[in-house]
C-alpha cells in the first residue's frame, strides 16, 4: 500500500513538474509576444502621430492658399463670400420624372392570383 | 513523568527518627522544584525569542535584499501587463475647435558624439561640417581631440541628415532619440500657441516643455501622461483664424500701421473664435525675447493681450449704457455739450475742437462727443462708474488662458478724481488690452451678462452675472448701430450683415509724459449680426494712417473700420452666419407712449 503511495506521490510530483515547466515557458512566450505586439502598436502610433502632422502640414491654410492661386485657371476657387449663400428654392433639382406614356392599347389583367402569387414570392425570400 | 515527592517517607522517617524538623526537607525540596520550574520556563523563553529574532532576521534580509536590487537594477515596465492602447506617454496635442491639429510630436534624433569611440576625428569632423554647414571645423576638431567624453552636436536632425551622418560611419557618433514639438500651421495662431522647448535632457529621451502661450499654460495637462490620447480642445476655428490674420495684414500694410491686433469673439460663451496680433513669428523657430529697447517692438510681443493701451473713444458706450441703466437718461435725453467745460482745472475738448451743442446721448455716440459722455460721467459718479468698470472686469488682468494674459494688468488712475472719471469715460486715462474691450462688449450684444473670454472649447453659454438689463444692452446696441449708419464708422457697413460698433481714435503717450502729435492706435469695436448678436470683433492698429487724400488721415474710421469690416465680409460666411435683410427696427416706436 505504502509502496503504490511512494509511486503515485513520485508520479504527481513529475507531472507538476512537466506542467509547471511548461507553464514557464508558455508564459514567456506569451509575454515576448505581448512586448512585440506593444511595439508594433507603438510603431504604428509613431506612424499615425507622422502621418497626422504630414496631413496637417500639407493642408495648412497657406499652402493650401497658394495652391488655389496657382490653379486658379482650372479650379476658379475663391474665398468665400456673403454672395454665395442661397435660398432653397434656388437650387436646381432633378426634374421630377415625367408622367408615364399614355396607355394606348389597355390589356386585362386578372388578380384572381395575385395572392398565391405574392405567398409564393414571400416563400422565396424567406428562403434566400 | 515522574514527580518528585514534596514529603519523601524515607527522609521524613529518617529524619524524626535523628529529632530534626521534617518540614526543612519538605521545604528544600520545594526550592529544587521552583529552581528546575524557573530554568525550564526561561529556556523556553529564551527559544522563543531565538526563533523570534531568526523570523525578524530572515524578513529584514529578504526586505533589504529585495531594497538592494530595487537600487542597483534598471527599472523595467511590468511585462504582464502593460498599457494598452495609450502607450505614447508624449505630450499631448493641440487641435482647434473641428479637431484641426495646431501642435504635435515628431520623432527625431539629437546627434551627440563620444570622441573617445571616434576612430577618425578630423574626416568625421570634416563630414560633419559639410552636413551641417552651420558647425565650425576647428571648433569640433578641438572638442573632438580633446578631454572630452561626451559632447552634444546637434539638438535636432532630420532623417536625411541623419542617414548622411550614418554614412560617415564612425562609432563615436551617436543618435538619441528626441520628440520634438511640431506646429503644422507656421505662423497661424503663434502668440496663442506660444512655443516649446526642451527641459531635462537625456541621452534616451528629452522633456519638452512649454515656454510660452498655451503651451505654457497648460503644461501641466499636456505633459500628464493621463491626457496623452486627448488632445486639448481650443475654441479657435483655423479657418476664421487663418482668414482673419490674412486680412488683418493686408490692413496693416494698406494703413501703413507697425502693429495690428484682432479678436473675434463669441458672446454667449466667451469663446475666442480668433486672436491675432502683428508682427507675428513661426513658433517651430521661435525668436530670441528683445534684450533692449521696447518690448512691444518684439514680434513675440502679443498686442491682444499684453498691449495695454488707452483705447479711446470706444469706452464711451459704457458710459452711456451705465447712465441708462442708471436711469439717469435714455437715448433721447437731451444733453448740452457745447463748451467751455472744466473739470478739476483741465479744459475738456473735443476732437478737433468742434462744438456739438445740445445732442441726444444717442448722437453722443453717434459723433463721439467727449464732452457730452463727461456729463454723463459727472452724473454717474466716480463709486457707481468704478464699480460699473470693475464688474465688466477692467480692473484685473483677463483670465484668457494664456500666460503672457496675467501681464496684461489694465493701467488704473492712483487717484480717481472727477476729472479721471470724466477723462476715463472717453477712454483716456484708462490703459486696458483689447481682450478687456472685447469682454466689455460683450456683455453689451449678449444682453448684459458677463462673460469671460476663454480659449477652451465650451459645450455651451457660460453668461456671468448680470450687469445690466436687457432693456439697457438693447439701447446700447441701436446706439451703437447708429454710429455705423450715421456716425463715425460709416465704411463698416458690410451688406447682409448689420454690423453696431464705435470708433477709438487715442493719441499714443510718450515714454517721457505728454502723447505724440502724430501716433495713435485705432479701435474699432464691433457687434455682429446686430439683430441677433453672436460676435464681438475687435480691430486694433498701431500706427496707421492712411494716406490716399491730400492729407494723411489717422482717425479710426478711417483705417480700424475698413480692416474690420472687410474681416466681417470673410469671416462671417465662414462662421455659417447667413447674410440677411435687416429688421425695420421697431425698438425706438415701442419706446414711445400713446398717451
Amino acid at each position: 500500500m505504502r509502496t503504490v503511495m511512494y509511486i503515485l506521490t513520485t508520479i504527481a510530483v513529475v507531472g507538476l513538474a512537466f506542467w509547471a515547466y511548461r507553464e514557464n515557458y508558455a508564459t514567456q512566450q506569451a509575454l515576448s509576444d505581448a512586448d512585440r505586439l506593444h511595439a508594433n502598436i507603438r510603431a504604428t502610433h509613431a506612424r499615425l502621430a507622422v502621418l497626422r502632422a504630414e496631413w496637417a502640414f500639407q493642408n495648412r491654410p497657406d499652402r493650401l492658399r497658394d495652391l488655389a492661386d496657382l490653379n486658379f485657371d482650372r479650379l476658379g476657387l475663391l474665398p468665400l463670400h456673403p454672395g454665395q449663400f442661397g435660398q432653397v428654392d434656388q437650387v436646381a433639382y432633378p426634374q421630377p420624372p415625367s408622367e408615364l406614356l399614355p396607355i394606348t392599347d389597355p390589356v386585362d389583367v386578372s388578380t384572381m392570383n395575385y395572392d398565391a402569387l405574392t405567398g409564393a414570392d414571400e416563400s422565396e425570400e424567406d428562403f434566400e | 513523568m515522574i514527580r518528585t515527592p514534596l514529603r519523601p517517607l524515607a527522609r521524613i522517617l529518617d529524619a524524626r527518627e535523628k529529632g530534626e524538623n521534617p518540614d526543612a526537607i519538605e521545604r528544600e525540596n520545594k526550592r529544587i522544584r521552583h529552581e528546575q520550574m524557573r530554568d525550564k520556563a526561561r529556556m523556553r523563553a529564551e527559544g522563543r525569542l531565538l526563533v523570534l529574532g531568526v523570523c525578524f532576521l530572515c524578513a529584514f534580509t529578504v526586505i533589504g535584499g529585495r531594497m538592494g536590487l530595487l537600487a542597483m537594477s534598471e527599472p523595467s515596465e511590468p511585462r504582464g501587463h502593460a498599457p494598452g492602447a495609450v502607450i505614447s506617454a508624449s505630450r499631448a496635442d493641440i487641435t482647434d475647435r473641428n479637431g484641426n491639429l495646431l501642435a504635435t510630436n515628431f520623432e527625431t534624433h539629437a546627434l551627440y558624439a563620444q570622441p573617445r569611440h571616434l576612430i577618425d576625428p578630423e574626416v568625421a569632423a570634416k563630414k560633419l561640417v559639410k552636413i551641417f554647414p552651420d558647425l565650425k571645423e576647428e571648433r569640433l576638431i578641438k572638442d573632438f581631440t580633446g578631454k572630452r567624453k561626451f559632447l552634444w552636436i546637434k539638438k535636432k536632425i532630420s532623417p536625411e541628415q541623419m542617414q548622411a551622418v550614418h554614412d560617415i560611419g564612425d562609432p563615436g557618433l551617436l543618435f538619441a532619440p528626441r520628440d520634438m514639438r511640431l506646429y503644422p500651421n507656421g505662423s497661424l495662431a503663434a502668440h496663442v500657441l506660444g512655443g516649446a522647448s526642451y527641459g531635462k535632457e537625456g541621452v534616451h529621451a528629452a522633456e519638452v516643455i512649454g515656454v510660452a502661450g498655451a503651451e505654457k499654460y497648460f503644461d501641466d495637462y499636456l505633459r500628464d501622461p493621463a491626457n496623452g490620447a486627448k488632445p486639448l480642445e481650443l475654441s479657435l476655428d483655423l479657418t476664421v483664424q487663418a482668414a482673419s490674420e490674412r486680412v488683418l495684414y493686408g490692413g496693416m500694410k494698406l494703413m501703413n500701421a507697425k502693429g495690428a491686433t484682432s479678436i473675434l469673439m463669441d458672446v454667449h460663451t466667451g469663446e475666442v473664435i480668433s486672436v491675432a496680433s502683428l508682427p507675428d513669428f513661426d513658433p517651430n523657430n521661435r525668436p530670441r525675447p528683445l534684450t533692449q529697447g521696447d518690448a512691444s517692438d518684439s514680434p513675440l510681443f502679443n498686442r491682444s493681450v499684453q498691449g495695454v493701451y488707452e483705447l479711446g473713444s470706444t469706452f464711451k458706450i459704457f458710459a452711456a449704457a451705465q447712465a441708462v441703466e442708471l436711469g439717469l437718461f435714455n437715448a433721447d435725453t437731451i444733453i448740452d455739450t457745447s463748451g467751455p467745460m472744466k473739470v478739476g482745472g483741465f479744459r475738456i475738448g473735443e476732437f478737433r475742437n468742434k462744438n456739438y451743442g445740445k445732442l441726444s446721448v444717442a448722437d453722443i455716440i453717434v459723433h463721439s462727443s467727449n464732452r457730452g459722455t463727461g456729463r454723463m460721467a459727472l452724473e454717474i459718479g466716480i463709486e457707481r462708474q468704478q464699480e460699473f468698470l470693475k464688474s465688466l472686469g477692467f480692473f484685473e488682468p483677463t483670465p484668457f488662458e494664456i500666460v503672457e494674459a496675467s501681464g496684461g494688468k489694465p493701467l488704473l488712475p492712483s487717484r480717481w478724481t472727477e476729472l479721471s472719471s470724466v477723462t476715463i469715460s472717453y477712454g483716456h486715462g484708462l490703459s486696458s488690452t483689447p481682450m478687456h474691450l472685447a469682454a466689455g462688449y460683450a456683455a453689451i450684444a449678449n444682453g448684459g451678462r458677463v462673460v469671460k473670454p476663454t480659449l477652451l472649447k465650451q459645450s455651451g453659454p457660460q453668461l456671468g452675472p448680470r450687469v445690466m438689463s436687457e432693456e439697457t444692452a438693447a439701447q446700447a446696441r441701436m446706439m451703437l448701430r447708429k454710429v455705423v449708419t450715421d456716425g463715425t464708422a460709416s465704411f463698416a457697413e458690410v451688406p447682409g450683415y448689420q454690423i453696431a460698433g464705435k470708433t477709438g481714435t487715442a493719441d499714443k503717450p510718450k515714454p517721457t509724459g505728454g502723447y505724440y502729435e502724430d501716433k495713435v492706435i485705432n479701435t474699432f469695436a464691433s457687434i455682429f449680426p446686430i439683430d441677433n448678436p453672436k460676435y464681438v470683433l475687435i480691430v486694433t492698429l498701431d500706427e496707421p494712417v492712411e494716406t490716399s487724400g491730400p492729407k494723411p488721415r489717422r482717425t479710426a474710421g478711417w483705417t480700424a473700420v475698413p480692416v474690420a469690416a472687410e474681416m466681417v465680409r470673410r469671416i462671417a460666411p465662414l462662421l455659417g452666419l447667413r447674410p440677411a435683410v435687416e429688421p425695420v427696427n421697431d425698438a425706438v416706436l415701442t419706446l414711445t407712449s400713446s398717451n
